[in-house]
């Protein structure tokens, strides 16, 4: 079955949006569009080389991308690179039911 | 002690089954009975106890699942670690069975959460829920087509 769901892909993203900060910046980039490290700082509340830590473990599972604008650097949210961990909710979805199902009719068949 | 039910839930599925919650437990906890509907196995339910669930290899999963009891509350409550691929590069969850009498049979609660040990710390002081983001993932994916 599915169980495996490919741990080498997902890893970096399950990782990555493990921490509640990076889960926010990600989320506020999803939702804002593009936004500079600056704009990201404030929102996030947290120092800017802290900030700026985040972004590359959030680059680094390509769930986002900067481009540079004269000193600022632009972020922007890449919701393509979570397909992993909807194959997750999907796949183990799917596992539980089956088992679900197999339980059930195991339980006709105890005494 | 990391408790799964607070700010960390990831997937849950939940149903009624007419039989008694006593039967429940015995296909929960008894090996050979487990193995009927889960997968072979050597679990005892024992806190402590590691054992693992085996099923035929694939490609990307070696076909074990490594698991670990946390807790053993009869006839109410059994948790495990559920470990996919070993090691540090493995994913790490905890796989949370809740049985609750109900009118005619018993209620199934599975939950399944967290990401590892290296992990928990992130989850225990979360203000920002795992659960809220995966409540939104659908709305972000969906604006993205």
């Amino acid at each position: 079955m599915v169980l495996g769901v490919k741990p080498a892909h997902a890893n970096p993203v399950f990782r990555a949006l493990a921490d509640p900060t990076r889960r926010a910046i990600f989320e506020q980039l999803s939702r804002q569009g593009e936004q500079t490290v600056h704009a990201l700082t404030r929102y996030a509340g947290v120092s800017q080389p802290a900030v700026s830590k985040h972004l590359t473990v959030l680059k680094r599972a390509r769930l986002v991308r900067h481009r540079r604008e004269g000193r600022e650097t632009h972020y922007r949210a890449q919701p393509d690179a979570l397909a992993p961990m909807v194959d997750w909710l999907d796949h183990y979805g799917a596992f539980w039911r089956d088992r679900f199902d197999r339980l059930e009719s195991l339980l006709e068949r105890m005494d | 002690m990391s408790n799964p039910a607070e700010g960390t839930r990831t997937l849950v599925i939940e149903r009624q089954f007419s039989h008694p919650p006593e039967k429940l437990w015995r296909a929960l906890t008894e090996s050979t009975l487990l193995a009927q509907w889960m997968m072979k196995n050597d679990f005892e339910p024992m806190a402590g106890r590691k054992f693992q669930f085996r099923a035929e290899p694939m490609p990307n999963w070696n076909g074990v699942v490594d698991c670990e009891v946390l807790s053993v509350d009869p006839i109410q409550c059994l948790t495990y670690n559920w470990g996919v691929g070993g090691g540090d590069s493995g994913l790490q969850w905890v796989v949370a069975w809740t049985l609750t009498p109900a009118e005619g049979g018993t209620h199934v609660r599975m939950e399944q959460s967290g990401f590892g040990p290296d992990q928990q710390a992130a989850y225990q002081g979360a203000n920002y829920g795992w659960q809220k983001f995966i409540g939104n993932l659908e709305r972000v994916i969906g604006e993205v087509d």
